[in-house]
């Protein structure tokens, strides 16, 4: 049910961590729900210069954490704002549907990141016109 | 890297002496037992046979066998067949039912059926009080598993038959999970009817059985010629039939053995999962459980990240995560025991079968705590105290 690339992630997640005193930290989900996802970024000259992921979850939300972290090292905020739970999917090669709604809720964590960095460094200007969408408290129909 | 299977309440291997007995019935004793040939007496003698031998294994009559194709279609002739034949009004079954039960339970609810379910306490037993006080003067029937899929409790059958015949209601049991594995005679425990599959002791999946006691008179649900004494229509499936029959009969002589042998690896196994990882709990009866069953919840991590670092390893488990049920819901089975959804996501379902060997338990013991370390690691819920 998961490919080879999600399963590559969940077995040997990259970034695995928490990063001490991070420039912003962002956390999605909530332990009822069955996943949790914790990022932290370090930001230089407006570049994703470190990140790392703690993850509680099934086996596509830790491979989905484990991929955002790859995919946004190095970009600027803008460019890692953009970065859509959708795109991270895409990037493993595809998710199961019943996965979709709640174990890929990663990019959100990184937003919340960055919405965090830009608060705390005074920036909160700026939050609507980089981050877009941003994403909403994550609710349940069925519970 | 060796494969371990310990998902035997999901399903069983076949028996290799049960498929010889059924190999003959697809391409050479392949007639329609229907039939007045020789061919179709043949195969109907075999049906014959396997139905005194599932008969015998249970301490019924040949004539209250009926032959379905599987354990779901037995519970929803038991509900259905004997619910249908009066005019809409109450039963009771279990809260921690298998949803063959269950969603045969809400589907005759919405035909006008009032239903109780019977809350369980914190091991998973019954609450004997809760189920007498639910009977009313329309109930006309209660069904409570024999042993829970999940967690493995046994239920005081034979009470709650007896309490249900005293309140003018009959008792069905969906024992799916026990048949093979415990001792089972209906005379004894006093059931009206017994749900049976195949594919979870060592038979064929696709076929199964409910025993249903002489006088207790079901509408069939499947309509045609007339099979099984027009409870069940359709052409036998003879195979199938064969491989339940032999694969009964095989489990129940060789239970002296298998039973107590796997209580001991269960044991074992459990003391030793709980004594070295913390923060895990046992779930279930600590006695009154199934002989293979080991199920237990671990906290700060969830269920299919844990089966997916087992089976990396070669380990076949299960889980009553929502993630591993696909269901988005975890197991009702575990927030019926009391446990909050964080704990049901991290349980965890081993179910040894009687292939299982003593050195599988200490490879699995041995490759567990590393896992739940590694994922605890990864978890923002976790912090090492």
């Amino acid at each position: 049910m998961y490919t080879d690339l999600v399963m590559d992630h969940f077995s040997n997640p990259r970034n695995v961590g928490e990063i001490e005193d991070a420039d912003g930290v962002g956390q999605i989900g909530n332990p009822v729900c069955g996943d949790v996802m914790r990022i932290s970024i370090d930001v230089e000259d407006d570049h994703i210069a470190d990140v790392k992921f703690k993850t509680f979850g099934c086996g596509a939300a830790v491979a989905t954490s484990s991929m955002v972290t790859e995919m946004v090292k190095g970009k600027t905020l803008g460019e890692a704002a953009d970065i859509s739970n959708k795109a991270v999917a895409e990037a493993l090669g595809g998710l199961p549907a019943n996965k979709m709604h709640c174990s890929n809720l990663a990019a959100d964590a990184l937003h919340l990141a960055i919405q965090d960095y830009l608060v705390k460094s005074g920036r909160e200007a700026e939050v609507e016109q980089i981050l877009k969408a941003l994403p909403k408290e994550h609710e349940h129909s069925s519970h | 890297m060796k494969s371990v299977y310990f998902d035997h309440a999901a399903t069983t291997p076949v028996d290799r002496r049960v498929l010889e007995r059924m190999l003959p019935f697809f391409c050479e004793d392949y007639g329609n037992p229907s039939e007045l040939h020789r061919l179709g007496r043949e195969a109907r003698l075999a049906v014959e046979t396997a139905r005194s031998q599932v008969a015998a294994a249970l301490g019924a009559g040949d004539k209250e066998i009926v032959f379905t194709a599987g354990g779901t279609e037995s519970d929803n002739l038991a509900l259905f067949g004997y619910l249908q034949r009066f005019e809409p009004g109450h039963f009771i079954i279990g809260a921690i039912e298998h949803p063959a039960v269950m969603e045969a339970a809400r589907a005759l609810n919405r035909l006008g059926w009032a239903v109780d379910f019977i809350p369980v306490d914190e091991y998973g037993t019954i609450d004997l009080d809760a189920y007498e006080q639910a009977f009313r003067d329309d109930t006309r029937l209660a069904s409570v598993m024999f042993a829970n899929n999940v967690v493995g409790t046994i239920q005081p059958v034979a009470e709650l038959a007896r309490i249900a015949h005293e309140k003018g209601a009959v008792f069905h049991t969906d024992a799916v999970q026990a048949v093979g594995s415990v001792p089972i005679d209906v005379q004894d425990l006093g059931v009206d009817m017994l749900t049976i599959s195949g594919h979870k002791l060592y038979g064929p999946k696709g076929i199964g059985a409910l025993y249903a006691k002489r006088g207790t008179r079901l509408t069939p649900m499947i309509h045609g010629g007339g099979h099984e004494r027009r409870l069940r229509s359709g052409t036998e499936n003879v195979p199938g039939i064969v491989g339940l029959g032999a694969a009964l009969e095989i489990a129940v002589a060789e239970m002296p053995e298998t039973k107590p042998r796997l209580e001991g690896m269960r044991d074992r196994m459990a003391a030793a999962v709980i004594g070295s990882v913390p923060d895990t709990m046992y779930l279930g009866h600590p006695t009154e459980r199934l002989p293979g069953n080991v199920a237990f919840t671990v906290r700060y991590i969830e269920g299919e990240s844990m089966l997916l670092q087992l089976d990396t390893h070669g380990y076949m488990v299960s889980s009553g995560s929502a993630c591993a049920s696909g269901s988005l819901e975890p197991s009702h089975v575990i927030l019926a025991l009391g446990l909050g959804a964080e704990e049901a996501h991290g349980s965890l379902r081993i179910s040894l079968g009687r292939e299982n060997t003593d050195d599988e338990i200490d490879g699995f013991v041995d490759v567990f705590p590393p896992i739940v370390e590694k994922l605890r690691q990864m978890s923002p819920l976790y912090v090492k105290g």
